[in-house]
């Protein structure tokens, strides 16, 4: 068994009145791809969403519990949260490039850690459009607006821009939702690619890619961690019942 | 009749697929489309009024056809001495102006008494001395000197120009700079609570009445600047420019927040997803994002000045001058109007020159507004059409 790079104990998350998260204590292995799955409102985006504290710009929140990052817990009150963020990138449902141009998109996290040496950023764009396996697409457009690509190569571009700050972790939520079979081919060989030097987060609504892309699943069903294993065992012969008719399609 | 075909089962017959004439959307529409049209047109209308006035200034003809109307206004102001020998000058201007062009200021004076002698003879070349005018008037529109009451009227409108353009300056620079920062500060940073009060109470300023403003510039202000800068005239650009900062202010921060609000709220979270400060992500994301809003806001911004009379009239001294000192009185294209345009004499140069600022005016903001328009539209094109 690897190591574990998140543990959570007692994640319990508020929404003013209203329990989102009930009490969740899940290992998320390092260097694997971990994928979240559930109906709508289970909690699995808010879980996601609170790996990197961006529920801290939700007003009303209240969280307790704890989330230990290689054995930190990111919501000590000595963590400066814009460096818990360099360390996990997030790559949104809806493909969010800046209106910039490609360039200027993925060259923005690293120039604002102060990188502006012209060559080194050229590197490091070029390295993680590579990475992001779109370089051959754009590379003689670099200069022209992010806004100008499809929504596929928008949310690559998204991807390359999230490693091109070199995070440890990806927290992926619904990163194929909107994008057509073969966007969404590319985006998962991606994630099989990445998972060698990241550990990656992925929620999904589409069953079949949870299956083929992750090496873990987890079940969460109104804001609690209903089961949590081996994709296999999930997906071949889960623990409980709910599990099972969830992922056959009886609901949800 | 409609009602029981509609309760009849719906058949699909040529008949009740029949054009209807239905006459309320007719006529709502061709009312709504009407009044669209009015408004245009009142808009053309007041541009074609002010450019006819405009017009005499450039046909000599009509400028000596306007003799006779001074002549009539003359007698109604008969009783006073000294506008009899004004306008006794104003018969003679044409022969003045002749002088003018080749002759320095203190030439004039000997000029236009022999011109008084020769006052018989200006009747009989009317034409010639018309059209003499006509040159002169339109040379002495590009001078220096704004001198359209004196015994040898010039109307340079340079001195106006430049005081419109310095005053447009600094007050542009201290409202944007504060409206954008105030904005940016609202839209990004400012906890909701806040941002209920902050935005409205700056709004309301948009309605202040510019009087209120001329007033307070003129009364306080003055006064405080001068003890701070120490400078000579009270009144002047700078106070001035303030005093119209204070009307920009609004109408800037107003546009530039909803454009600052209007981005969407993923560039927010991709930025600081990727470890960018709230700063950062306010100055790098957000203000480029809005970059088109906030070019119209200061678009508009500019014409609000530009057009400013009260505030230029009560607070910037009013003085004719061409310099590049703030610190100097200055007197702007609108407050000249507002100024002198009562105390005109109808029909005269002087009134068609005050028409002429007026198209000016009118042309200036125009094209400023056309040029926010296609830029605007071009850039926001050029931003966001790619996207699918």
């Amino acid at each position: 068994m690897k190591e574990f790079k998140i543990r959570t104990q007692d994640l319990t998350l508020f929404y003013g009145e209203k329990m989102a998260l009930n009490s969740i204590s899940m290992d998320i292995p390092e260097k694997e791809v971990t994928a979240f799955i559930g109906p709508s409102g289970c909690g699995k985006s808010t879980f996601l969403r609170t790996l990197n504290r961006m529920n801290d710009l939700i007003p009303n929140v209240s969280i307790t519990g704890e989330v230990m990052i290689d054995g930190v817990n990111i919501f000590d009150k000595q963590i400066d949260v814009v460096n818990l963020r360099k360390k996990i990138g997030m790559v949104f449902q809806k493909s969010n490039p800046f209106a910039k141009s490609i360039f200027e998109n993925v060259a923005y996290g690293p120039r604002i850690n102060g990188i502006n040496n012209r060559t080194e950023l050229q590197d490091i764009v070029e390295t993680s459009l590579k990475k992001a396996f779109i370089w051959e697409e754009v590379k003689d457009r670099l200069h022209d607006s992010a806004l100008g690509l499809s929504g596929g190569q928008q949310q690559r571009m998204c991807i390359a821009r999230t490693l091109a700050v070199e995070p440890e972790i990806i927290l992926m939520d619904e990163p194929a939702s909107a994008l057509d079979p073969i966007s969404t081919a590319k985006i998962e060989e991606l994630i099989f690619e990445l998972k060698r030097n990241y550990t990656i987060v992925i929620v999904t609504h589409n069953m079949q890619q949870a299956a083929r892309v992750s090496d873990y699943t987890a079940f969460f069903y109104l804001g609690e961690l209903i089961e949590h294993g081996k994709t296999r065992k999930i997906f071949t012969t889960p623990d409980k019942k709910q599990t099972e008719d969830y992922i056959t399609g009886r609901f949800g | 009749m409609n009602q029981n075909t509609e309760k009849k089962k719906f058949v699909f017959t040529k008949e009740s697929l029949k054009k209807k004439f239905r006459i309320s959307e007719f006529l709502s529409e061709k009312i709504i489309t009407s009044v669209a049209f009015l408004s245009i047109a009142i808009i053309i209308l007041i541009f074609f009024f002010v450019f006819r006035e405009t017009m005499p200034i450039f046909k000599s003809q009509t400028a000596v056809e306007s003799q006779p109307a001074t002549a009539m206004v003359q007698e109604q102001y008969g009783v006073d001495s000294s506008l009899i020998l004004n306008d006794q000058g104003q018969e003679q201007y044409g022969v003045d102006s002749t002088v003018m062009v080749n002759a320095n200021g203190q030439e004039q004076y000997g000029v236009t008494e022999s011109g008084l002698q020769d006052t018989g003879e200006v009747s009989s070349t009317d034409n010639a001395a018309g059209s003499e005018h006509e040159v002169a008037v339109l040379k002495s529109l590009v001078g220096k000197d704004w001198l359209p009451v004196s015994d040898h009227p010039r109307y340079g409108l340079i001195p106006l120009f430049v005081g419109t353009l310095k005053i447009t300056l600094l007050a542009i620079l201290f409202a944007a700079p504060i409206a954008i920062l105030a904005a940016l500060f609202t839209a990004a940073f400012a906890p909701n609570w806040l941002r209920e009060i902050i935005k409205p109470a700056i709004e309301l300023l948009a309605g202040f009445p510019s009087v209120v403003i001329g007033f307070f510039a003129l009364m306080v202000m003055a006064s405080f600047f001068q003890g701070i800068f120490g400078y000579e005239s009270r009144l002047n650009a700078f106070v001035g420019g303030i005093a119209m900062a204070l009307a920009a202010i609004p109408i800037i921060y107003t546009i530039t927040e909803d454009a600052l609000t209007a981005i969407p709220a993923s560039y927010k979270e991709a930025s600081l997803a990727l470890g960018a400060t709230k700063w950062q992500t306010a100055l790098f994301v957000t203000l480029p994002a809005a970059t088109p809003g906030i070019f119209a806001a200061i678009l508009l911004g500019i014409g609000r000045v530009f057009g400013e009379t009260m505030i230029a009239l009560m607070a910037t001294g009013n003085a004719a001058m061409t310099s590049a000192n703030p610190f100097e009185s200055v007197r702007t294209l609108a407050a000249t109007i507002g100024a002198e345009m009562a105390e005109v004499v109808f029909g005269d140069t002087h009134y068609s020159v005050l028409f002429l600022i007026g198209s000016l005016l009118f042309i200036f903001t125009f094209g400023l507004n056309a040029l926010a328009e296609f830029y605007i539209k071009g850039k926001l094109v050029r931003r966001f059409q790619g996207k699918s």
